[in-house]
């Protein structure tokens, strides 16, 4: 009798384990568990002026053209800042899918400028979770405008500066994505000895969807060691605010800024104009992505 | 003894009825868009599926995210304003060979098939009849099909800039070689 029941058992078993009828049900048993990359956190390698978490993927040139005009509050003669107009321009390329480069020109302190990114971990759920995105940014910018006593001895180092970030961002829904920046910036050379050759400050940035293909963005960078009772030319801390507006292979950003410079060491270190009095520089940036490598 | 013996044929015939599934992790899937602008294709690697060769069913599932373009950009917003592939990560096929009862599949060779089913993309689910040709070899079974989709039935909204670039209907290539589960 026994031995009949644990029979009875086995063949029960055996034919459960066959008797899966929904095959859906089975195919899923059977999946290996996947993880589930966060993708486009941000639209753009720039969130306003600075970087986002993003990367150029590997074989990609975004070729970007950056303007900011003049203050708003130039007024009417100056077309209300329009009619100055600074330009940086930069080639950007994706090594790696965890590497991008760029170099650029800007008009800005006649400044060229050369960074790389990269990826070190990435936002994802499903088999292995991890909350945010972080990348390390690291640049240089070389200031080539005449020097401005040329019979003391001047270094060509004296000319360079250099910007460490760690961008840490979260995709926090859909429509909603939030950053970190950590920043340090070292200037070899400073206008006199009261001003700080190195900057630290922490970065705050965000883009809230508005519609599939048009976000708006904020940006504001907090400088730590920043006092302008010491400083020999007073700066404040750049907040910006736009609009990104993609069109198939293009990503345009509208800003309203209160700095003038597009590399980090200009408008983090360097922002000399407030929003409350009306300092603001109205700029876009103009984003070309082609496909070098398929 | 007796027993035993009951119990041995049960297991075997229930062996034998698993042998009836093949399963793959690996299956294959395109889509081609052909217009006169532009032609965009997609491929993804990493489909999975089951047939049940004793009863005709068989399914399948994507991940979209799996789907890899030659332009990154493309992937991204294929993923984010195309698919909305974090709102619907995947997509499925759920049907049955029609045609089983005329074909003697113990045999190898290539048989032609239809099957009828439900496309599940974006959540939304349509009933879809998929020619194919089914490949019986001493390993296991291949299948082949090709059909074509219309975005629009699935609610993937094309803005009007891009509407000539992206074909009214997308082809879909399905090649799947299956192992014994």
């Amino acid at each position: 009798m026994k031995k009949t029941f644990v029979t009875f058992l086995l063949v029960l078993l055996t034919v459960s384990l066959v008797a899966q009828d929904d095959l859906m049900d089975l195919l899923n048993e059977n999946a290996a568990p996947e993880t589930n990359f966060t993708t486009a956190t941000f639209k753009s390698t720039r969130i306003m002026n600075g970087h986002s978490v993003e990367r150029m993927p590997p074989g990609q040139l975004d070729f970007r053209i950056s303007h900011r005009f003049g203050t708003v509050n130039s007024g009417a003669y100056e077309f209300f800042g329009l009619d100055q107009a600074n330009i940086h321009f930069s080639l950007e390329y994706g090594i790696f899918d965890w590497m991008m480069i760029g170099i650029g020109r800007g008009t800005y302190e006649k400044t060229y400028d050369a960074f790389t990114k990269l990826t070190l971990l990435r936002q994802s759920s499903g088999a292995r979770v991890m909350p945010v995105t972080v990348s390390f940014f690291t640049s240089a910018a070389l200031r080539t405008t005449k020097w401005p006593d040329p019979d003391r001895t001047n270094y060509f180092s004296s000319r360079l500066a250099y910007t460490s970030q760690v961008l840490i961002a979260r995709k926090i829904s859909q429509g909603l994505s939030l950053q970190l920046t950590p920043t340090y910036v070292h200037r070899n050379l400073v206008a006199t000895e009261l001003d700080p050759n190195d900057l630290w400050a922490m970065g705050a940035g965000g883009r809230l969807k508005l519609s599939k293909r048009i976000s708006l963005n904020a940006e504001y960078f907090y400088l730590v060691n920043a006092d302008n009772t010491y400083m020999s030319n007073p700066v404040y801390n750049p907040l910006s605010v736009g609009v990104d507006i993609e069109t198939g292979g293009h990503v345009f950003q509208l800003i309203l800024t209160n700095s003038l410079a597009m590399i980090e060491k200009g408008f983090i270190g360097e922002t000399t104009g407030r929003w409350l009095n009306g300092d603001i520089h109205i700029g876009f940036n103009i984003s070309r992505v082609f496909t070098l490598k398929k | 003894m007796k027993r035993s013996f009951v119990l041995i044929i049960f297991t075997v015939l229930a062996l034998s009825v698993s042998a009836q599934k093949y399963m793959t992790k690996n299956g294959f899937i395109s889509f081609f868009s052909h217009t006169p602008m532009e032609d965009i294709t997609a491929d993804n690697n990493q489909v999975a599926g089951i047939v049940d060769i004793s009863t005709g069913e068989l399914v399948f599932q994507v991940l979209i995210k799996s789907f890899h373009f030659e332009r990154a950009l493309m992937e991204e917003h294929f993923n984010e304003n195309y698919m909305e592939s974090e709102k619907y990560p995947k997509s499925s096929f759920k049907g049955k060979i029609t045609n089983l009862a005329s074909l003697d599949l113990k045999k190898a060779g290539t048989y032609d098939v239809v099957a009828e089913g439900q496309l599940t993309i974006r959540d939304v689910t349509k009933p879809v009849t998929v020619k194919g040709t089914l490949e019986v070899t001493a390993t296991g079974l291949n299948t082949n099909a090709k059909f074509k989709i219309v975005p629009e039935d699935y609610n993937i909204a094309i803005p009007g800039v891009v509407r000539d670039k992206i074909a009214k209907d997308l082809e879909v290539t399905v090649i799947m070689k299956y192992s014994p589960m």
